[in-house]
């Protein structure tokens, strides 16, 4: 009975250790980290904790986050390529308050981006860490779901059931009918599950300036793609790897070869397609650019974004 | 308690603020194993007995705990202020089994026997393995070693001394086990740089 | 436009001030208090600390009112508290055959040393709605039952001192215990790693397992060898002293399973065992725990797995709530990105399909739009 006397009392559980989690819990992250840098792709098991947000909202993520952390860093968190999306939203109001970092949404500024479901459109640079938040981090968990099994054909690199599942997708469709989370090899290795991202992010990880974390909390996996690494997607060679493309730029900034989100604007088919990276699109903005529907004052002051377009 | 000032040494010399300096110390190693040739300085040290070094004690103290058995090399373990200091200040347990250590800590890498007899981790397992932290005076004044492989860009070098003998030809059996092998920590003065399993040294001397 | 609003973080804060004003409810009622949860309410609590892994009666009350009465939330808010604790040690094996029981049943012997008790059941209750609980009618108390202090040796011993049952399957005292919560998961796992899963796993997950082997998948002929509640003491090893020291109290449901004999032409025939121990009173947990543990203890017995609850990553992996609600419930989360993908994909082999069909000179009209 005396712990809630501790919390009421001296408001013992209102002091966090520095970004949340003890040190004993960061080292063993820290090596598994460690590990999954030394052999890229391969996911390490992690004695994964209890987070104060629900397993499957970014709890990989978040451990990976608190375990590298420091007082200088700079945090960015993005969910769907948005910073003002409510789960990135929330993960970057738990690191404000409890490693009291500088945050930003400026991705050129951030030194650790966590994200779920994008890559930045902005190439990374050196010094950067992008860390992933990973539902289902087993490649091969859809093939096969038992970890007994799926360990050893990654122990025996024995990875021809999942070029057979993409090629029954051919044979079936014409295309490959996996659009995201699609299958890499990394460092011509171990097949890893990019989290995920739409297929259209995964040429972005390949030879990457910056360093790539991924973390599984519900799962208790960890590992990591250094700079400078061999990520190739998985193809056939009359049926090579190829990105979605859109047909139109982005309505707002005018941004090509980006990755755009489609808002529906009412019930009669009308929709505009807008940069899914707000940053970027925010940028380029300023920067003079226009897209067909991006009214002149759409953008005056710091209030810009999808939501004022979308909502007349 | 006999043994007083050997007790007090093990008790001293720890990070000045153990959260902050175990972060920092972190991400230079994280950094230097992310981009092998890279050197990373240290902002934070500890001030354990000798021959225990500055670096190789911060990176301890950063890495192991109770969870985490330490081999150390003879030059460390005749030390009973070693031992006590590592024990003291991380918890972990000092193995005599170079097979067993989830870390090894080398005060003397010309005299280490082979880099095969440490725990290389399974196929299925292998981040089973131990990392050794190699003490080594120099980063940049011994023999060149031009790396490629992840992390690396077209290629870097980086001159380390003291080494293992037969350094190359070790390093070439280790990468040929991979995923299997050990990956090790290069603790030079206030300084730190990793070579992890996956890099290859280059045939041409730098 | 839930996820791209702007200004977020004030949509959040005001949900936080809604979701703060529903739980209070009505003002002129008075706020339930922590002793009247854990008080009246103590099966919720008592099945919040055992699968939130934390024996703490009142914070489990809390968890259970700022739960609002959802009990996985309230287990959630229970375990992301405890896994922030420091780690002191382990405590030696609690001995439950020195229970200062409240209830102790046995369905596989009429009378037996130290008797039948029923203790606080709902069993034999007629499951009449009571009127007078609706107020606050005062209730008769008890009869105080003087201890006789005869000891209440558990029926598996009993069995065990005639060589009815199986021994407690062997293992390495020396060996760790596993902890599942500061160790990767590894399969196959250990009986001591397979416990703790099983004891902070969901029960209704684990009781529909259970029924699933009652069932036919995977029967295992199970007698209630036994069930005990009450209390045990909880100590510690101190080795500056050398001996172990109590450090507290704390109420426990054991149900020991009887099942399936085996025998061989080596081995006469033995009972088999499945375990089950849990927090507070809990007995439908426990008696599930212990049908399943006995179900998943197949290989190890030389039975062929042919049913889910045999199935030891299907089990447990999949038994824990804190780790599947969270799962679940992200599918709300913002998923248009893939979503995206997946639409450009189909609008692509739908137009090629259409082409394919207009090529072929088939006039399919509206059919095409049904056909997804």
């Amino acid at each position: 009975m005396t712990a809630l006397a501790d919390m009421t009392d001296t408001g013992k559980l209102a002091t966090y250790n520095f970004a949340y989690l003890d040190e004993q819990t960061k080292r063993m992250i820290r090596r598994a980290i460690l590990k999954g840098i030394a052999i890229p792709g391969y996911q390490v098991p992690f004695a994964s904790r209890e987070m104060p947000m629900p397993y499957g909202w970014g709890t990989g993520g978040v451990q990976v986050t608190a375990a590298i952390i420091g007082p200088d860093d700079v945090l960015k968190v993005i969910d769907q390529g948005a910073d003002d999306t409510t789960n990135a939203v929330s993960i970057r109001a738990f690191f404000a308050k409890t490693a009291g970092v500088e945050t930003t949404t400026a991705t050129a500024e951030a030194s650790i981006i966590q994200t779920r479901h994008r890559i930045p459109e902005m190439p990374l640079t050196e010094g950067q860490v992008l860390v992933y938040q990973v539902p289902i981090p087993e490649p091969l968990r859809f093939l096969e779901p038992r970890e007994t099994e799926t360990r050893k054909m990654h122990a025996l690199e024995e990875y021809g059931l999942m070029h057979v599942k993409l090629y029954e997708d051919i044979a079936r469709n014409g295309h490959i009918a996996t659009t995201y989370a699609y299958p890499v090899k990394v460092e011509g290795r171990y097949v890893m599950d990019p989290s995920p991202t739409p297929k259209f992010d995964n040429p972005k990880m390949h030879r990457s300036e910056a360093l790539q974390l991924f973390g599984a909390g519900r799962e208790k996996r960890i590992y990591a793609i250094p700079p400078h690494t061999e990520v190739v997607s998985l193809d056939f060679e009359d049926h090579p790897f190829e990105v979605q493309h859109f047909d139109q730029p982005c309505a707002l900034c005018g941004g090509e070869q980006v990755y755009l989100d489609e808002v529906v604007l009412d019930d009669r088919g009308g929709r505009m397609f807008v940069c899914s990276d707000t940053d970027h699109c925010e940028n380029r903005c300023a920067a003079g650019h226009r897209g067909e529907l991006a009214g002149d004052d759409l953008f005056d002051g710091k209030d810009k974004g999808v939501e004022t377009e979308a909502s007349t | 308690m006999q043994a007083a000032t050997s007790h007090s040494i093990a008790y001293q010399g720890e990070f000045s603020d153990p959260v902050r300096g175990a972060q920092s110390v972190f991400r230079a190693v994280m950094d230097a194993t992310a981009r092998p040739g890279s050197i990373h300085q240290l902002a934070d040290l500890c001030t354990p007995p000798a021959p225990l070094t500055a670096s190789a004690a911060a990176i301890i103290a950063t890495l192991a705990d109770a969870e985490t058995p330490v081999w150390l090399d003879s030059a460390l373990a005749r030390s009973e202020a070693v031992r006590d200091w590592i024990v003291f200040h991380t918890g972990a347990p000092v193995t005599v089994h170079q097979d067993e250590a989830s870390f090894a800590l080398v005060a003397a890498p010309q005299s280490l026997a082979a880099l095969n007899g440490f725990s290389l981790g399974t196929q299925e397992y292998p981040d089973r393995s131990t990392t050794l932290i190699l003490q080594v005076s120099d980063l940049t004044k011994g023999a060149a070693l031009v790396l490629e492989g992840p992390g690396v860009n077209g290629t870097a070098s980086i001159a380390p001394s003291p080494m293992p003998l037969h350094f190359a030809a070790q390093w070439r059996d280790n990468r040929a086990g991979f995923p299997r092998g050990v990956d090790l920590i290069l603790a030079g003065p206030g300084c730190v740089a990793a070579l992890p399993r996956t890099t290859r040294l280059a045939q041409r001397e730098a | 436009m839930y996820v791209a609003v702007k200004g977020g973080e004030a949509a959040i804060a005001n949900a936080h001030k809604l979701l703060a004003a529903r739980r209070r409810g009505d003002r002129q009622v008075p706020a339930l208090t922590l002793e009247q949860i854990a008080g009246q309410l103590a099966l919720a609590v008592d099945r919040v600390m055992g699968e939130g892994s934390l024996y703490d009666p009142e914070l489990a009350a809390l968890a259970v009112k700022q739960a609002r009465g959802d009990l996985i939330e309230a287990v959630f808010l229970l375990r992301a508290y405890r896994t922030t604790l420091p780690r002191f040690g382990h405590s030696e094996p609690v001995d439950t055959g020195k229970m200062v029981v409240e209830r102790r049943i046995s369905a596989v012997y009429k009378d037996l040393p130290g008797g039948q008790l029923l203790g606080p059941t709902f069993d034999y209750t007629h499951r009449l709605l009571d009127p007078d609980l609706a107020g606050d009618q005062p209730c008769e108390p008890p009869a105080a039952e003087t201890d006789s202090g005869e000891p209440i040796t558990r029926v598996s011993d009993i069995l065990s001192s005639e060589g009815l049952i199986e021994d407690d399957p062997v293992s390495d005292p020396s060996a760790p215990v596993a902890d599942i919560t500061r160790n990767p998961t590894e399969y196959p796992m250990g009986r001591d790693g397979r416990l703790q899963t099983l004891a902070r796993g969901d029960e209704g997950f684990l009781l529909a397992l259970a029924y699933s082997t009652q069932r036919g998948y995977a029967r295992s002929h199970p007698f209630v060898g036994e069930i005990r509640i009450g209390e045990v003491d909880v100590e510690v090893m101190m080795p500056e002293l050398g001996f172990a020291v109590t450090i507290g109290r704390i109420k426990l449901t054991e149900c020991q399973m009887v099942n399936q004999f085996k025998g061989s032409s080596k081995a006469p025939p033995q009972f088999t065992r499945g375990y089950g121990l849990v927090f507070g009173q809990a007995e439908r947990k426990a008696m599930a725990m212990s049908l399943c543990d006995r179900a998943l203890r197949a290989t190890e017995l030389g039975e062929d797995i042919v049913a889910p609850a045999q199935d030891e990553e299907f089990v447990l992996s999949h038994c824990d709530n804190v780790q599947a609600t969270g799962f679940v419930e992200h599918l709300k989360l913002p998923h248009y990105v893939d979503f995206q993908a997946e639409l450009d994909l189909v609008r692509r082999m739908r137009a090629e399909h259409a082409a394919r069909e207009d090529a072929d000179g088939f006039q399919t009209g509206d059919t095409r739009e049904a056909a997804e």
